[in-house]
């Protein structure tokens, strides 16, 4: 795999950074397009990783964000250190949100976090340990390359 | 529906100077909370929306989304614009509340998004 890898990055995200949050992920669709991905995979990709940050800086500690971009595939694997997910099912259903009411007044918690990242992602998987963290990882298949 | 006519049937403000020729808005969405924002599927759309901060110009760049019209008489930051002009997507002030506004682009031929389909 890391033979074929043409993009690879790893972002740090604080956790309660509202001021930077979200800009990562605007750089990795800048660099998306700047690569000539097609625009509705750029699109897809900008919208789990935005959604994927925003948690990290909600919810976490602290996280990173690794990308990495094959011929065949874009990778996102988030991981974070924080208060984990109690209830990874319940988390999953549209609509439920455990943000506070600043979180709200900032145009965040929505329950739409996770069910969004799903949406746009090909395969995706999450694990949670409570009081440890969280790892999302988020495979979109580039044209032609569906498995 | 150019962004000449939205401004016009909603007396709104454009808060940057753009070239707006070739956008043709067919669709749009109204929301304060940015996730529902982002079950937008595809490009070409406007936000109608009464958040002001940095996060709707960041979530709009994401979505694809060329236009906001900010309503209830909401008007964003000096930065806010500012963004808004480095990525290209134009910003409207309306009196006008969300409603409002809704009611007038939908009587005059603005639909809403589908916002159920998987983003294929």
């Amino acid at each position: 795999m890391a033979s074929d890898t043409s993009f690879q990055h790893t972002y740090s995200i604080k956790g309660g950074d509202f001021i930077n949050a979200g800009e990562s992920s605007c750089e990795v669709r800048n660099t998306l397009k700047n690569l000539g991905i097609e625009p509705n995979i750029v699109r897809r990709v900008a919208i789990a990783s935005y959604e994927a940050e925003m948690n990290v800086v909600m919810y976490a500690n602290e996280g990173t964000m690794r990308f990495m971009v094959t011929p065949r595939e874009i990778r996102i694997i988030v991981r974070d250190s924080g208060q984990g997910i109690p209830n990874i099912k319940r988390a999953m259903q549209p609509g439920f949100s455990t943000a506070t009411k600043e979180m709200r007044e900032m145009g965040f918690g929505a329950g739409m976090g996770l069910p969004n990242i799903k949406k746009n992602a090909d395969v995706f998987t999450i694990s949670s340990t409570k009081g440890k963290g969280t790892v999302l990882e988020i495979t979109i298949f580039l044209n032609n390359h569906h498995e | 529906m150019t962004l000449d006519k939205i401004s016009e049937l909603l007396n709104a403000d454009m808060l940057w100077t753009g070239n707006t020729r070739g956008i043709d808005i067919q669709v749009a969405k109204a929301s304060d909370l940015m996730s529902d924002v982002l079950t937008f599927s595809g490009p070409g759309k406007l936000l109608i929306t009464g958040l002001t901060n940095k996060h709707t110009i960041h979530t709009c760049e994401i979505a694809g989304i060329q236009a906001i019209i900010f309503v209830r008489g909401k008007k964003p930051s000096a930065e806010m614009i500012e963004l808004g002009k480095k990525n290209k997507i134009f910003l409207f002030a309306s009196n006008l509340s969300m409603f409002e506004t809704c009611g007038i682009l939908y009587t005059n031929g603005i639909k809403g998004v589908q916002i159920h389909q998987k983003n294929t």
